[in-house]
Protein backbone atom coordinates (compact mmCIF):
# COMPACT_ATOMS: atom_id res chain seq x y z
CA UNK A 1 0.00 0.00 0.00
CA UNK A 2 2.40 2.72 0.89
CA UNK A 3 4.66 1.60 -2.06
CA UNK A 4 1.96 2.34 -4.46
CA UNK A 5 1.78 5.59 -2.71
CA UNK A 6 5.34 6.73 -3.31
CA UNK A 7 4.95 5.48 -6.83
CA UNK A 8 2.17 8.20 -7.28
CA UNK A 9 4.51 10.95 -6.06
CA UNK A 10 7.21 10.23 -8.44
CA UNK A 11 8.11 13.04 -10.39
CA UNK A 12 7.38 13.09 -14.45
CA UNK A 13 10.50 13.67 -16.74
CA UNK A 14 9.57 15.05 -20.20
CA UNK A 15 11.09 13.39 -23.26
CA UNK A 16 14.14 14.35 -23.56
CA UNK A 17 15.19 15.84 -27.75
CA UNK A 18 18.64 15.74 -28.05
CA UNK A 19 18.50 15.98 -31.79
CA UNK A 20 17.08 19.53 -31.46
CA UNK A 21 20.35 20.53 -29.69
CA UNK A 22 22.42 19.09 -32.66
CA UNK A 23 20.87 20.13 -35.22
CA UNK A 24 20.65 24.01 -33.30
CA UNK A 25 24.15 23.66 -32.83
CA UNK A 26 24.75 22.76 -36.93
CA UNK A 27 22.87 25.75 -37.73
CA UNK A 28 24.45 28.16 -35.71
CA UNK A 29 27.59 27.29 -37.24
CA UNK A 30 25.80 27.35 -40.64
CA UNK A 31 24.86 30.94 -39.78
CA UNK A 32 28.37 32.69 -38.51
CA UNK A 33 29.56 31.24 -41.60
CA UNK A 34 27.40 32.89 -44.04
CA UNK A 35 27.51 35.93 -42.11
CA UNK A 36 31.33 35.87 -41.93
CA UNK A 37 31.37 35.46 -45.85
CA UNK A 38 29.06 38.74 -46.34
CA UNK A 39 31.44 40.43 -43.87
CA UNK A 40 34.98 38.89 -45.18
CA UNK A 41 33.48 39.16 -48.79
CA UNK A 42 34.19 42.54 -50.21
CA UNK A 43 32.91 41.39 -54.02
CA UNK A 44 29.49 41.87 -52.26
CA UNK A 45 30.42 45.26 -51.73
CA UNK A 46 27.77 46.03 -49.31
CA UNK A 47 28.15 49.73 -50.20
CA UNK A 48 27.13 49.56 -54.08
CA UNK A 49 24.09 47.65 -52.06
CA UNK A 50 23.23 50.44 -49.82
CA UNK A 51 24.13 53.06 -52.33
CA UNK A 52 21.91 52.07 -55.44
CA UNK A 53 18.57 50.24 -52.94
CA UNK A 54 17.18 54.07 -53.22
CA UNK A 55 18.25 54.94 -56.62
CA UNK A 56 16.48 56.55 -58.76
CA UNK A 57 15.78 53.97 -61.66
CA UNK A 58 15.79 51.30 -59.36
CA UNK A 59 12.54 53.32 -57.38
CA UNK A 60 10.95 54.00 -60.72
CA UNK A 61 11.31 50.17 -61.60
CA UNK A 62 9.95 49.14 -58.15
CA UNK A 63 6.72 51.54 -58.52
CA UNK A 64 6.51 50.39 -62.12
CA UNK A 65 6.65 46.46 -60.59
CA UNK A 66 4.31 47.12 -57.81
CA UNK A 67 1.76 48.98 -60.67
CA UNK A 68 1.96 46.08 -62.93
CA UNK A 69 1.30 43.27 -60.28
CA UNK A 70 -1.39 45.07 -58.38
CA UNK A 71 -3.39 45.95 -61.95
CA UNK A 72 -2.90 42.57 -63.44
CA UNK A 73 -3.75 40.47 -60.73
CA UNK A 74 -6.97 43.23 -60.28
CA UNK A 75 -7.85 42.09 -63.72
CA UNK A 76 -6.83 38.07 -63.77
CA UNK A 77 -9.29 38.12 -60.18
CA UNK A 78 -12.06 40.22 -61.48
CA UNK A 79 -12.33 38.50 -64.95
CA UNK A 80 -11.20 35.03 -63.92
CA UNK A 81 -14.50 35.06 -61.46
CA UNK A 82 -16.49 35.95 -64.37
CA UNK A 83 -15.37 32.70 -66.08
CA UNK A 84 -15.38 30.69 -63.09
CA UNK A 85 -19.08 31.71 -62.71
CA UNK A 86 -19.30 31.32 -66.76
CA UNK A 87 -18.11 27.70 -66.60
CA UNK A 88 -19.96 26.76 -63.43
CA UNK A 89 -23.30 28.23 -65.15
CA UNK A 90 -26.35 25.96 -67.12
CA UNK A 91 -26.03 27.62 -70.04
CA UNK A 92 -23.66 25.38 -72.44
CA UNK A 93 -22.20 28.43 -74.96
CA UNK A 94 -21.03 30.43 -71.72
CA UNK A 95 -19.83 26.99 -70.20
CA UNK A 96 -17.51 26.47 -73.93
CA UNK A 97 -16.23 30.01 -74.32
CA UNK A 98 -15.04 29.61 -70.70
CA UNK A 99 -13.20 26.29 -71.59
CA UNK A 100 -12.16 27.78 -74.68
CA UNK A 101 -10.38 30.62 -72.87
CA UNK A 102 -8.76 28.76 -69.91
CA UNK A 103 -7.49 26.24 -72.80
CA UNK A 104 -6.06 28.87 -74.79
CA UNK A 105 -4.71 31.43 -72.44
CA UNK A 106 -3.14 28.66 -69.74
CA UNK A 107 -1.80 26.65 -73.01
CA UNK A 108 0.32 29.57 -74.57
CA UNK A 109 3.58 31.05 -73.12
CA UNK A 110 3.23 34.24 -71.01
CA UNK A 111 6.26 35.52 -73.07
CA UNK A 112 4.22 34.87 -76.15
CA UNK A 113 0.83 36.57 -75.10
CA UNK A 114 3.32 40.01 -74.08
CA UNK A 115 4.62 40.10 -77.31
CA UNK A 116 1.63 39.32 -78.74
CA UNK A 117 -0.40 42.16 -77.41
CA UNK A 118 2.59 44.93 -77.79
CA UNK A 119 2.82 43.46 -81.78
CA UNK A 120 -0.99 43.29 -82.39
CA UNK A 121 -0.51 46.89 -84.34
CA UNK A 122 1.46 44.47 -87.03
CA UNK A 123 -1.47 42.62 -87.59
CA UNK A 124 -4.41 44.75 -86.95
CA UNK A 125 -3.10 47.84 -87.61
CA UNK A 126 -6.78 49.53 -86.33
CA UNK A 127 -9.58 48.83 -84.19
CA UNK A 128 -12.90 50.75 -85.28
CA UNK A 129 -16.17 50.01 -83.55
CA UNK A 130 -19.40 49.70 -85.43
CA UNK A 131 -21.96 47.31 -87.01
CA UNK A 132 -19.82 44.30 -88.20
CA UNK A 133 -20.20 44.74 -92.10
CA UNK A 134 -21.29 47.56 -91.72
CA UNK A 135 -20.80 51.30 -90.94
CA UNK A 136 -18.43 52.40 -88.11
CA UNK A 137 -19.04 54.56 -85.17
CA UNK A 138 -14.84 55.04 -83.99
CA UNK A 139 -12.03 54.01 -85.54
CA UNK A 140 -8.15 54.33 -84.12
CA UNK A 141 -4.93 52.94 -84.65
CA UNK A 142 -3.73 50.09 -82.30
CA UNK A 143 -0.70 51.34 -81.76
CA UNK A 144 -1.88 54.35 -80.25
CA UNK A 145 -4.38 52.18 -77.99
CA UNK A 146 -1.74 49.96 -77.01
CA UNK A 147 1.33 51.09 -75.25
CA UNK A 148 3.64 48.84 -73.51
CA UNK A 149 1.99 49.50 -70.39
CA UNK A 150 -1.17 48.50 -71.67
CA UNK A 151 0.38 45.52 -74.26
CA UNK A 152 1.97 44.82 -70.33
CA UNK A 153 -1.40 44.66 -68.35
CA UNK A 154 -3.35 42.97 -71.24
CA UNK A 155 -0.45 40.03 -71.69
CA UNK A 156 -0.36 39.51 -67.62
CA UNK A 157 -4.09 40.01 -66.44
CA UNK A 158 -5.65 37.56 -69.65
CA UNK A 159 -3.06 35.66 -68.68
CA UNK A 160 -3.58 35.19 -64.77
CA UNK A 161 -7.29 35.27 -65.38
CA UNK A 162 -7.06 31.98 -66.87
CA UNK A 163 -5.06 30.54 -63.56
CA UNK A 164 -7.72 32.61 -61.70
CA UNK A 165 -10.82 31.21 -63.41
CA UNK A 166 -9.37 27.85 -61.91
CA UNK A 167 -8.77 28.43 -58.71
CA UNK A 168 -11.78 30.87 -58.10
CA UNK A 169 -13.86 27.56 -59.59
CA UNK A 170 -12.56 25.31 -57.27
CA UNK A 171 -13.43 27.58 -54.31
CA UNK A 172 -17.24 27.89 -54.95
CA UNK A 173 -16.92 24.05 -55.89
CA UNK A 174 -16.09 23.55 -52.45
CA UNK A 175 -19.31 25.60 -51.09
CA UNK A 176 -21.28 22.99 -49.94
CA UNK A 177 -25.04 22.28 -52.55
CA UNK A 178 -26.75 23.19 -49.25
CA UNK A 179 -25.76 26.22 -48.56
CA UNK A 180 -27.07 27.63 -52.11
CA UNK A 181 -30.67 25.70 -51.64
CA UNK A 182 -30.80 27.30 -48.29
CA UNK A 183 -30.33 30.84 -50.35
CA UNK A 184 -32.37 30.06 -52.68
CA UNK A 185 -35.26 28.89 -50.24
CA UNK A 186 -35.38 32.27 -49.08
CA UNK A 187 -36.03 34.35 -51.81
CA UNK A 188 -32.56 35.12 -52.72
CA UNK A 189 -31.99 36.18 -56.79
CA UNK A 190 -29.01 33.89 -58.36
CA UNK A 191 -26.48 37.36 -58.22
CA UNK A 192 -27.33 37.54 -54.27
CA UNK A 193 -27.00 33.87 -53.84
CA UNK A 194 -23.33 34.64 -55.13
CA UNK A 195 -22.94 37.77 -53.65
CA UNK A 196 -24.02 37.37 -50.04
CA UNK A 197 -23.38 33.11 -49.67
CA UNK A 198 -21.13 31.47 -52.40
CA UNK A 199 -18.64 33.99 -52.74
CA UNK A 200 -18.03 35.17 -49.27
CA UNK A 201 -17.57 31.44 -48.57
CA UNK A 202 -15.06 30.12 -51.53
CA UNK A 203 -12.93 33.52 -50.50
CA UNK A 204 -11.68 30.95 -47.88
CA UNK A 205 -10.51 28.65 -50.18
CA UNK A 206 -9.39 31.45 -53.06
CA UNK A 207 -7.07 33.23 -51.17
CA UNK A 208 -3.91 31.52 -50.15
CA UNK A 209 -3.64 30.24 -53.50
CA UNK A 210 -4.06 33.82 -54.88
CA UNK A 211 -1.43 34.89 -52.46
CA UNK A 212 0.64 32.26 -54.07
CA UNK A 213 -0.15 33.67 -58.00
CA UNK A 214 0.62 37.93 -56.41
CA UNK A 215 3.76 36.45 -55.15
CA UNK A 216 4.38 34.51 -58.67
CA UNK A 217 3.13 37.63 -60.55
CA UNK A 218 5.46 40.22 -58.90
CA UNK A 219 8.15 38.42 -60.10
CA UNK A 220 6.50 37.52 -63.19
CA UNK A 221 6.17 41.40 -64.42
CA UNK A 222 10.25 41.23 -64.55
CA UNK A 223 8.99 39.23 -68.75
CA UNK A 224 8.05 43.15 -69.69
CA UNK A 225 12.01 43.07 -70.07
CA UNK A 226 10.62 41.93 -73.67
CA UNK A 227 8.29 44.81 -74.38
CA UNK A 228 10.85 47.37 -73.53
CA UNK A 229 9.25 48.30 -70.23
CA UNK A 230 12.06 48.39 -66.92
CA UNK A 231 10.87 47.24 -63.86
CA UNK A 232 12.57 46.37 -61.03
CA UNK A 233 14.67 43.81 -61.95
CA UNK A 234 15.17 45.06 -65.22
CA UNK A 235 16.00 48.27 -64.22
CA UNK A 236 18.70 46.57 -61.71
CA UNK A 237 20.08 44.77 -65.15
CA UNK A 238 20.12 48.30 -67.12
CA UNK A 239 22.94 49.46 -64.16
CA UNK A 240 24.90 46.66 -64.35
CA UNK A 241 25.53 46.46 -67.56
CA UNK A 242 27.08 49.59 -67.10
CA UNK A 243 29.28 48.95 -64.01
CA UNK A 244 29.35 45.44 -64.30
CA UNK A 245 28.30 45.02 -60.44
CA UNK A 246 25.64 42.36 -60.85
CA UNK A 247 25.79 40.34 -57.33
CA UNK A 248 25.70 44.25 -55.80
CA UNK A 249 22.84 44.71 -58.00
CA UNK A 250 20.66 41.55 -58.20
CA UNK A 251 20.93 41.77 -54.05
CA UNK A 252 19.10 45.31 -54.42
CA UNK A 253 16.11 43.84 -56.70
CA UNK A 254 16.26 41.08 -54.09
CA UNK A 255 16.14 43.38 -51.23
CA UNK A 256 13.01 44.72 -52.81
CA UNK A 257 11.33 41.19 -53.88
CA UNK A 258 11.99 40.21 -49.89
CA UNK A 259 10.57 43.05 -49.06
CA UNK A 260 7.30 42.87 -50.92
CA UNK A 261 6.49 39.50 -50.50
CA UNK A 262 6.76 40.09 -46.77
CA UNK A 263 4.31 42.55 -47.26
CA UNK A 264 1.98 40.15 -49.22
CA UNK A 265 1.99 37.34 -46.92
CA UNK A 266 1.87 39.82 -43.72
CA UNK A 267 -1.77 40.74 -45.39
CA UNK A 268 -2.61 37.10 -46.22
CA UNK A 269 -2.61 36.46 -43.18
CA UNK A 270 -4.52 38.97 -41.66
CA UNK A 271 -6.93 38.09 -44.42
CA UNK A 272 -7.38 34.29 -43.73
CA UNK A 273 -7.29 35.09 -40.34
CA UNK A 274 -10.36 37.56 -40.92
CA UNK A 275 -11.90 34.47 -42.71
CA UNK A 276 -11.15 31.73 -40.37
CA UNK A 277 -13.56 33.92 -37.66
CA UNK A 278 -16.56 31.95 -37.72
CA UNK A 279 -14.24 28.98 -36.88
CA UNK A 280 -13.12 30.33 -33.82
CA UNK A 281 -14.92 27.99 -30.33
CA UNK A 282 -15.89 30.28 -27.89
CA UNK A 283 -14.13 30.10 -24.95
CA UNK A 284 -15.66 29.76 -21.35
CA UNK A 285 -19.49 29.29 -23.10
CA UNK A 286 -21.01 25.86 -22.64
CA UNK B 1 -48.56 36.50 -40.18
CA UNK B 2 -46.85 34.33 -37.89
CA UNK B 3 -47.51 35.96 -34.79
CA UNK B 4 -49.40 33.83 -32.00
CA UNK B 5 -52.92 36.35 -32.60
CA UNK B 6 -52.43 37.00 -36.45
CA UNK B 7 -54.25 33.66 -37.90
CA UNK B 8 -57.54 32.80 -37.97
CA UNK B 9 -57.19 29.57 -36.85
CA UNK B 10 -55.88 29.42 -33.39
CA UNK B 11 -54.87 26.64 -31.42
CA UNK B 12 -58.50 26.16 -29.73
CA UNK B 13 -60.53 25.78 -33.18
CA UNK B 14 -58.19 23.11 -34.29
CA UNK B 15 -59.73 20.54 -31.71
CA UNK B 16 -62.90 20.22 -34.01
CA UNK B 17 -60.84 18.58 -36.27
CA UNK B 18 -59.76 20.09 -39.27
CA UNK B 19 -63.12 18.63 -41.66
CA UNK B 20 -64.75 21.87 -40.94
CA UNK B 21 -61.96 24.21 -41.73
CA UNK B 22 -61.85 22.65 -44.92
CA UNK B 23 -64.69 23.31 -46.46
CA UNK B 24 -64.86 27.22 -45.29
CA UNK B 25 -61.67 27.95 -47.03
CA UNK B 26 -59.41 27.83 -49.78
CA UNK B 27 -55.96 25.35 -50.03
CA UNK B 28 -53.19 27.28 -49.17
CA UNK B 29 -51.18 24.61 -51.07
CA UNK B 30 -52.86 22.78 -53.70
CA UNK B 31 -50.80 19.83 -55.81
CA UNK B 32 -52.28 17.71 -58.38
CA UNK B 33 -50.96 14.84 -60.62
CA UNK B 34 -46.97 15.88 -59.30
CA UNK B 35 -45.04 13.88 -61.34
CA UNK B 36 -40.97 13.76 -61.15
CA UNK B 37 -38.11 11.49 -62.60
CA UNK B 38 -34.51 11.24 -61.84
CA UNK B 39 -33.09 9.98 -65.04
CA UNK B 40 -35.17 7.19 -65.98
CA UNK B 41 -36.26 6.63 -62.14
CA UNK B 42 -39.71 8.00 -61.66
CA UNK B 43 -39.24 9.26 -57.84
CA UNK B 44 -43.04 10.86 -57.40
CA UNK B 45 -45.71 9.23 -59.69
CA UNK B 46 -48.75 11.48 -59.71
CA UNK B 47 -49.10 13.07 -56.00
CA UNK B 48 -52.07 15.34 -55.25
CA UNK B 49 -51.87 17.20 -51.94
CA UNK B 50 -54.48 19.95 -50.41
CA UNK B 51 -53.41 21.79 -47.55
CA UNK B 52 -56.01 24.63 -45.72
CA UNK B 53 -54.51 27.94 -44.08
CA UNK B 54 -53.30 26.75 -40.54
CA UNK B 55 -53.39 23.01 -40.63
CA UNK B 56 -50.18 20.91 -40.09
CA UNK B 57 -49.87 17.88 -42.63
CA UNK B 58 -46.98 15.07 -41.83
CA UNK B 59 -45.74 13.64 -44.55
CA UNK B 60 -44.56 9.63 -43.34
CA UNK B 61 -43.24 7.15 -45.35
CA UNK B 62 -39.75 4.80 -45.84
CA UNK B 63 -36.32 6.37 -47.10
CA UNK B 64 -36.90 6.42 -50.80
CA UNK B 65 -40.45 6.89 -51.43
CA UNK B 66 -40.30 10.37 -52.64
CA UNK B 67 -41.92 12.81 -49.66
CA UNK B 68 -38.70 14.65 -49.60
CA UNK B 69 -38.54 15.28 -53.68
CA UNK B 70 -41.91 15.90 -52.97
CA UNK B 71 -41.24 19.25 -50.45
CA UNK B 72 -38.65 20.35 -52.54
CA UNK B 73 -40.97 20.53 -55.76
CA UNK B 74 -43.46 22.81 -53.72
CA UNK B 75 -40.95 25.89 -53.21
CA UNK B 76 -38.95 24.60 -56.71
CA UNK B 77 -35.80 23.48 -55.46
CA UNK B 78 -37.19 20.46 -58.26
CA UNK B 79 -38.24 21.28 -61.31
CA UNK B 80 -41.77 18.95 -61.76
CA UNK B 81 -42.23 16.77 -64.88
CA UNK B 82 -46.00 16.95 -64.92
CA UNK B 83 -48.78 18.00 -63.44
CA UNK B 84 -48.90 21.60 -61.30
CA UNK B 85 -48.64 23.00 -57.93
CA UNK B 86 -50.53 25.96 -56.19
CA UNK B 87 -49.35 28.01 -53.26
CA UNK B 88 -51.72 30.45 -51.97
CA UNK B 89 -53.08 31.52 -55.41
CA UNK B 90 -49.69 31.55 -57.49
CA UNK B 91 -48.37 28.44 -60.04
CA UNK B 92 -45.16 27.55 -58.92
CA UNK B 93 -42.99 27.54 -61.53
CA UNK B 94 -44.76 28.42 -64.25
CA UNK B 95 -46.69 31.17 -65.94
CA UNK B 96 -49.97 30.72 -68.01
CA UNK B 97 -50.45 32.34 -70.99
CA UNK B 98 -52.38 31.19 -73.99
CA UNK B 99 -53.26 27.19 -72.98
CA UNK B 100 -49.73 26.88 -72.02
CA UNK B 101 -47.48 26.78 -69.26
CA UNK B 102 -43.89 28.78 -69.54
CA UNK B 103 -41.54 28.29 -67.39
CA UNK B 104 -40.08 31.29 -64.96
CA UNK B 105 -36.49 32.86 -64.74
CA UNK B 106 -34.50 31.81 -62.04
CA UNK B 107 -35.35 35.53 -60.26
CA UNK B 108 -39.31 34.96 -60.70
CA UNK B 109 -38.90 31.73 -59.16
CA UNK B 110 -36.48 33.15 -56.52
CA UNK B 111 -39.41 35.97 -55.87
CA UNK B 112 -42.58 33.51 -55.29
CA UNK B 113 -40.17 31.51 -52.99
CA UNK B 114 -40.15 34.61 -50.68
CA UNK B 115 -43.71 33.24 -48.75
CA UNK B 116 -42.90 29.74 -48.39
CA UNK B 117 -39.97 28.93 -45.80
CA UNK B 118 -38.11 25.78 -45.80
CA UNK B 119 -36.27 24.40 -42.84
CA UNK B 120 -33.66 21.36 -43.95
CA UNK B 121 -32.13 18.09 -42.43
CA UNK B 122 -28.74 20.14 -42.52
CA UNK B 123 -29.64 23.10 -40.96
CA UNK B 124 -27.74 25.00 -43.89
CA UNK B 125 -26.99 27.84 -41.79
CA UNK B 126 -24.67 30.51 -43.40
CA UNK B 127 -21.36 29.31 -41.55
CA UNK B 128 -19.95 32.65 -42.16
CA UNK B 129 -22.65 34.57 -40.73
CA UNK B 130 -23.61 34.77 -36.42
CA UNK B 131 -27.10 33.60 -35.74
CA UNK B 132 -28.50 36.71 -35.73
CA UNK B 133 -26.92 37.66 -39.23
CA UNK B 134 -28.50 34.44 -40.59
CA UNK B 135 -31.98 35.17 -39.52
CA UNK B 136 -31.16 39.07 -40.92
CA UNK B 137 -30.11 38.07 -43.93
CA UNK B 138 -33.25 37.59 -46.17
CA UNK B 139 -35.03 40.56 -44.69
CA UNK B 140 -32.31 42.91 -45.32
CA UNK B 141 -30.80 41.81 -48.45
CA UNK B 142 -33.91 40.09 -50.28
CA UNK B 143 -36.17 42.56 -49.27
CA UNK B 144 -34.20 45.51 -48.06
CA UNK B 145 -35.56 46.35 -45.15
CA UNK B 146 -34.06 49.00 -42.68
CA UNK B 147 -31.16 47.49 -40.24
CA UNK B 148 -32.10 48.52 -37.32
CA UNK B 149 -36.28 47.32 -37.85
CA UNK B 150 -34.87 43.66 -39.28
CA UNK B 151 -32.40 43.63 -35.90
CA UNK B 152 -35.38 44.13 -33.55
CA UNK B 153 -37.71 41.56 -35.38
CA UNK B 154 -34.42 38.69 -35.90
CA UNK B 155 -33.97 39.41 -31.77
CA UNK B 156 -37.47 38.46 -31.53
CA UNK B 157 -37.45 35.67 -33.55
CA UNK B 158 -34.24 34.29 -31.88
CA UNK B 159 -36.36 34.88 -28.51
CA UNK B 160 -39.03 32.77 -29.76
CA UNK B 161 -36.85 29.47 -30.25
CA UNK B 162 -35.17 30.21 -27.23
CA UNK B 163 -31.55 31.57 -28.72
CA UNK B 164 -31.73 35.46 -27.20
CA UNK B 165 -28.20 34.78 -25.55
CA UNK B 166 -26.86 32.67 -28.67
CA UNK B 167 -27.28 35.71 -31.31
CA UNK B 168 -23.25 36.53 -31.57
CA UNK B 169 -22.44 33.15 -32.12
CA UNK B 170 -21.34 31.65 -35.14
CA UNK B 171 -23.10 28.06 -36.55
CA UNK B 172 -20.03 26.22 -35.81
CA UNK B 173 -20.68 27.28 -31.86
CA UNK B 174 -24.03 25.98 -31.98
CA UNK B 175 -25.25 22.47 -31.25
CA UNK B 176 -26.92 20.71 -34.01
CA UNK B 177 -30.28 21.54 -31.57
CA UNK B 178 -29.56 25.12 -31.38
CA UNK B 179 -28.69 25.35 -35.13
CA UNK B 180 -31.71 23.59 -36.47
CA UNK B 181 -33.87 26.26 -34.11
CA UNK B 182 -31.78 29.06 -35.57
CA UNK B 183 -32.80 27.59 -38.77
CA UNK B 184 -36.46 28.06 -37.95
CA UNK B 185 -35.93 31.57 -37.29
CA UNK B 186 -34.18 32.43 -40.38
CA UNK B 187 -36.94 30.78 -42.40
CA UNK B 188 -39.51 32.66 -40.24
CA UNK B 189 -37.99 36.18 -40.80
CA UNK B 190 -39.79 36.08 -44.37
CA UNK B 191 -42.74 35.60 -42.74
CA UNK B 192 -43.60 32.87 -44.75
CA UNK B 193 -47.44 31.66 -45.60
CA UNK B 194 -46.42 28.19 -45.41
CA UNK B 195 -43.16 26.26 -43.91
CA UNK B 196 -41.72 23.44 -44.95
CA UNK B 197 -40.24 21.09 -43.16
CA UNK B 198 -37.58 18.42 -44.39
CA UNK B 199 -36.44 15.99 -41.82
CA UNK B 200 -35.81 18.48 -39.15
CA UNK B 201 -34.65 16.11 -36.57
CA UNK B 202 -33.19 13.41 -38.71
CA UNK B 203 -29.50 15.04 -38.29
CA UNK B 204 -29.45 15.66 -34.42
CA UNK B 205 -28.45 13.71 -31.93
CA UNK B 206 -31.50 12.10 -29.71
CA UNK B 207 -31.01 14.13 -26.94
CA UNK B 208 -31.78 17.15 -29.21
CA UNK B 209 -34.57 16.60 -30.74
CA UNK B 210 -36.99 17.17 -28.62
CA UNK B 211 -36.31 20.94 -28.55
CA UNK B 212 -36.62 21.33 -32.44
CA UNK B 213 -39.87 19.71 -32.18
CA UNK B 214 -41.29 21.83 -29.17
CA UNK B 215 -40.25 25.02 -31.55
CA UNK B 216 -42.10 23.57 -34.08
CA UNK B 217 -45.08 22.45 -31.98
CA UNK B 218 -45.59 26.32 -30.75
CA UNK B 219 -45.35 26.71 -34.29
CA UNK B 220 -48.42 24.86 -35.16
CA UNK B 221 -49.80 26.11 -31.90
CA UNK B 222 -49.67 29.53 -33.45
CA UNK B 223 -51.62 28.40 -36.47
CA UNK B 224 -48.66 28.38 -39.13
CA UNK B 225 -48.99 26.10 -41.99
CA UNK B 226 -46.92 23.32 -42.28
CA UNK B 227 -45.64 21.06 -44.09
CA UNK B 228 -43.18 18.27 -42.41
CA UNK B 229 -41.13 15.30 -43.87
CA UNK B 230 -40.72 13.35 -40.64
CA UNK B 231 -39.57 9.78 -39.16
CA UNK B 232 -40.96 11.36 -36.17
CA UNK B 233 -44.53 9.51 -35.19
CA UNK B 234 -44.98 11.09 -32.12
CA UNK B 235 -44.83 14.69 -33.48
CA UNK B 236 -47.26 13.59 -35.97
CA UNK B 237 -49.80 12.24 -33.88
CA UNK B 238 -49.19 15.19 -31.38
CA UNK B 239 -49.27 18.28 -33.86
CA UNK B 240 -50.32 16.90 -37.02
CA UNK B 241 -54.18 17.89 -38.50
CA UNK B 242 -53.47 15.41 -41.13
CA UNK B 243 -50.99 12.82 -41.88
CA UNK B 244 -49.95 11.33 -45.26
CA UNK B 245 -48.20 7.88 -46.05
CA UNK B 246 -45.74 7.86 -49.24
CA UNK B 247 -44.28 4.83 -50.41
CA UNK B 248 -42.63 4.15 -54.27
CA UNK B 249 -43.79 7.69 -55.19
CA UNK B 250 -47.70 8.04 -54.54
CA UNK B 251 -49.54 8.81 -51.69
CA UNK B 252 -51.14 5.66 -50.02
CA UNK B 253 -53.17 6.52 -47.26
CA UNK B 254 -54.07 9.68 -45.59
CA UNK B 255 -56.22 10.92 -42.96
CA UNK B 256 -56.42 11.92 -39.11
CA UNK B 257 -53.24 11.11 -37.46
CA UNK B 258 -54.94 9.17 -34.61
CA UNK B 259 -56.72 7.45 -37.11
CA UNK B 260 -54.04 6.66 -39.45
CA UNK B 261 -51.52 5.48 -37.22
CA UNK B 262 -53.39 3.29 -34.72
CA UNK B 263 -55.09 1.92 -37.03
CA UNK B 264 -53.59 1.84 -40.82
CA UNK B 265 -55.76 0.30 -43.81
CA UNK B 266 -52.81 -0.23 -46.28
CA UNK B 267 -50.77 -3.19 -45.99
CA UNK B 268 -47.44 -1.14 -46.90
CA UNK B 269 -48.58 1.47 -44.12
CA UNK B 270 -49.05 -1.29 -41.66
CA UNK B 271 -45.57 -2.80 -42.47
CA UNK B 272 -44.24 0.75 -42.35
CA UNK B 273 -45.66 1.80 -38.99
CA UNK B 274 -44.93 -1.48 -37.14
CA UNK B 275 -40.92 -0.75 -37.78
CA UNK B 276 -40.96 2.31 -36.59
CA UNK B 277 -43.34 2.33 -33.94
Amino acid sequence: MTAVQEHVTEPIVPLRRPGRWVAGAVLAVLAAMAVSFVLTTPALRPDLVAGYLFEKSIMRGLLLTVELTALAMLAGLVLGTALAIMRLSENPLLRGVAAAYVWLFRGTPILVQLLFWFFLGAVMPRVSLGVPFGPEFFSAPVNALITPFTAAILGLGLNEAAYMAEIVRAGIGSVDRGQREAAEALGMRPALVYRRVILPQAARVIVPPTANETISMLKLTSLVLVIGLPDLLTSAQLIYGRNFQQIPLLIVASIWYLVLTTLLTFIQSRLERRLGRSDVQVGGHA
Amino acid sequence: MNGPDGHVNGPGESVNGPDERVNAQVPLLSATGVRKSFGRVEVLKGVDLTVYPGQVVCLLGPSGSGKSTFLRCVNHLERIDAGEIWVDGHLVGYRRAGGKKYEMRPREVADQRRDIGMVFQRFNLFPHRTALENVMEAPRHVLGQPRDAVRQAALDLLRRVGLAERADHYPAQLSGGQQQRVAIARALAMRPRLMLFDEPTSALDPELVGEVLDVMKDLAGAGMTMVVVTHEIGFAREAADHVVFMDDGTIVEAGRPTELIANPQHPRTKAFLAKVL
